[in-house]
């Protein structure tokens, strides 16, 4: 599903070149669940930004699917980004004017589904998230939980193939957290693949396969 | 993404922030409107002259004694002569030319108006039958002068001279002292108001040789050629100059502009400032844009984070571009649909205010007031959208 071929990073900071990532080579399977740990400023976000088609490497090779999508314009980035990749960030990235209903639109709309078959999805996510009765709401009337649930729902409404989330519970307390990640976890159980950042071992402990990266590598890998 | 979605999400990004949209559609919307008025009242003053001008008689050429040298300096003018003055024979001769359908002569002077105890000073208009036709007039009582070239001691009161003499007693028939001759009145104009700084209702009209023997002078202030046909113009015009030339001894004495001539220099001014006044009402259409310009910079970055994710969900950078293009699109349209509704509520209210002023918006101006509102409006706009387009997006959504 996923291959990185000796995929490194750098970044030009002041005059100073700064490596975030290393050679780094990767296979991830489809259905996999995967979490990448490691110390802050290891190079975990910058693999999963790479993974998500935000970034670029420097050099390597990526490929996605069976196809090389390491050098591909930005008009086809973002439709590898609309038809297989799906976000859920630490800070939910809802858009706070729009309602929860419509934030889980958002991706549907930018694809250009037609509106009933919008209209559908969204109905079927609310249900699935447990928040039909809360579709009208704007994200500061939601609580922490909710809005996570608001922004996986939306991550998964264009049924995406991989599912990268940044430290996803890191903006919520111990019991939201737990359901929040449960709710990933039901994913990979219809063959999504997900890849956790995470710095709590408690948490990464629950993946299948744990990558742990030091200074832009990968030290070692552990599978349960 | 489709066409509806980019125009509800644009409206609803805009609807986010009320009080700055609605600044701007206000600063778009004045800009708009200024320019309406301010063309609106520019093509009223060129339409009023216009009006003035046709309302002195139709397919008309002047005749004035003298020539007035555009260059150079005559010895005349030094003395403040006229080589020779225009005679009613010449204005006789005017008829010979096959495109002249009636003339006019024309002298002026100023004299006591008096009936018993009361009196005035009256500009008294010496003249033939025919003025009344050539200069559109109307009659509003008994009759106008006489045909023909007669020195009959007859006169017209104009309608104000009419009510100061007489009031509500009866006029036609009664007899008026002019200077020191007796004239019978046989008619009263119909008030006709103020045209071209000349108002019809304060004047006496006599018979021309009255008023010859009146002023004792024997030349005329003006002729007047009503030409057969508007075609017919030019070619009265020459003929005038060489009958004219002929009869004065091969000079060229006297001058003759068609109405036409002076109506299109009076048109081309008044174009020329309404054209003005309506560039000064761009310029603050066009700053406008520039503070939508300043709007939209400031909505991207506030929106960096928006942009950031709406880039995650995979929308491509042109998609951006389109966003922040349709919100200002928008912006300028609704700000130029407000200014047409204020722009036009404007123009009534002065239509009410100054009845006689011929306002309306020429439909140029309308045009070119949208056209330039959204022109700014996109233009403006190209600078921020392509901004927001080529954010990064990891550091987009990272930003606070």
């Amino acid at each position: 599903m996923i291959r990185l071929d000796k995929v490194s990073r750098s970044f030009t900071v002041g005059d100073q070149q700064v490596t975030a990532l290393r050679d780094i080579d990767l296979n991830i399977a489809a259905g996999d669940y995967v979490s990448i740990m490691g110390p802050s400023g290891s190079g975990k976000s910058t693999l999963l930004n790479l993974i998500g088609l935000l970034d670029r490497p420097s050099s390597g090779i990526y490929k996605l699917d069976g196809g090389n999508v390491t050098d591909l314009d930005d008009a086809q980035q973002a439709k590898v980004r609309s038809e297989k990749i799906g976000f859920v960030f630490q800070s939910f990235h809802l858009v706070p004017r729009l309602t929860a209903a419509m934030n889980i639109e958002l991706p549907l709309i930018l694809a250009g589904i037609p509106v009933t078959e919008r209209k559908v999805r969204v109905e079927a996510l609310l249900e699935n998230y447990g928040l039909t009765d809360r579709a009208d709401h704007r994200p500061d009337q939601l609580s922490g939980g909710q809005r996570q649930r608001v922004a996986i729902a939306r991550a998964t409404s264009m049924h995406p193939a991989v599912l990268l989330a940044d430290e996803p519970t890191g903006n919520l307390d111990q019991a939201t957290g737990r359901e929040v990640i449960s709710l990933l976890e039901q994913l990979t159980e219809q063959h999504v693949t997900l890849i956790l950042v995470t710095h709590d071992p408690a948490l990464g402990g629950r993946a299948k396969r744990q990558l742990h990266m030091v200074d832009g590598q990968i030290v070692s890998q552990t599978a349960s | 993404m489709k066409l509806i979605d980019v125009v509800q999400f644009a409206a609803a990004s805009l609807g986010g922030s009320r009080a700055r949209t609605l600044l701007m559609i206000l600063a778009m919307s004045i800009g708009v409107a200024s320019v309406l008025i301010l063309t609106a009242l520019g093509e009223g003053a060129r339409l009023y002259v216009v009006n003035q001008f046709s309302s002195l008689g139709t397919n008309l050429v002047l005749v004035f004694p003298g020539r007035t040298e555009t260059a150079g300096f005559g010895p005349g003018m030094l003395l403040g002569q006229i080589p020779r003055e225009l005679s009613l024979d010449d204005a006789e001769a005017l008829l010979k030319s096959r495109a002249v359908k009636r003339i006019a002569p024309l002298t002026l002077g100023s004299s006591q108006i008096s009936r018993d105890a009361l009196n005035r000073e009256v500009i008294v208009l010496g003249s033939t039958s025919d003025l009344l036709e050539v200069r559109h007039m109307s009659l509003a009582l008994g009759q106008f002068l006489p045909a023909g070239q007669t020195g009959e001691s007859v006169c017209v009161l104009g309608a104000k001279i009419r009510r100061e003499l007489f009031g509500n007693e009866s006029a036609v028939g009664a007899w008026v002292r002019l200077g020191d001759r007796r004239f019978r009145v046989i008619g009263v104009m119909a008030g006709q108001g103020e045209s071209m700084g000349f108002n019809t209702d304060e004047i006496v009209i006599v018979p021309v040789a009255a008023a010859h023997m009146l002023f004792n002078t024997t030349g005329l202030f003006r002729i007047l050629i009503e030409a057969k046909s508007r075609d017919a113009i030019e070619q009265a015009k020459k003929d005038a100059e060489t009958i004219l030339f002929a009869r004065h001894n091969n000079e060229r004495d006297v001058t003759v502009v068609t109405q036409d001539a002076v109506l299109a220099t009076f048109d081309r001014i008044l174009r020329a400032l309404t054209l003005a006044v309506g560039g000064i009402a761009a310029i603050s259409l066009s700053v406008a844009g520039i503070l939508i310009m300043n709007v939209m910079l400031i909505a991207v970055s506030q929106r960096v984070q928006e942009i950031g994710l709406l880039k995650a969900l995979g929308a491509p950078a042109a998609q951006i571009r389109k966003l922040f293009f349709t919100e200002a699109i928008l912006l300028s349209s609704v700000g130029s649909a407000v200014g047409l509704i204020i722009g036009e509520a404007g123009v009534l209210v002065i239509a009410k205010i100054y009845p006689s002023l011929p306002v309306a918006t020429p439909w140029w101006a309308v045009l070119a007031a949208i056209g330039i509102s959204l022109v700014t409006g996109v233009s403006f706009s190209v600078w921020p959208a392509r901004r927001a387009a080529r954010l990064d997006p990891v550091t987009a959504l990272a930003s606070r």
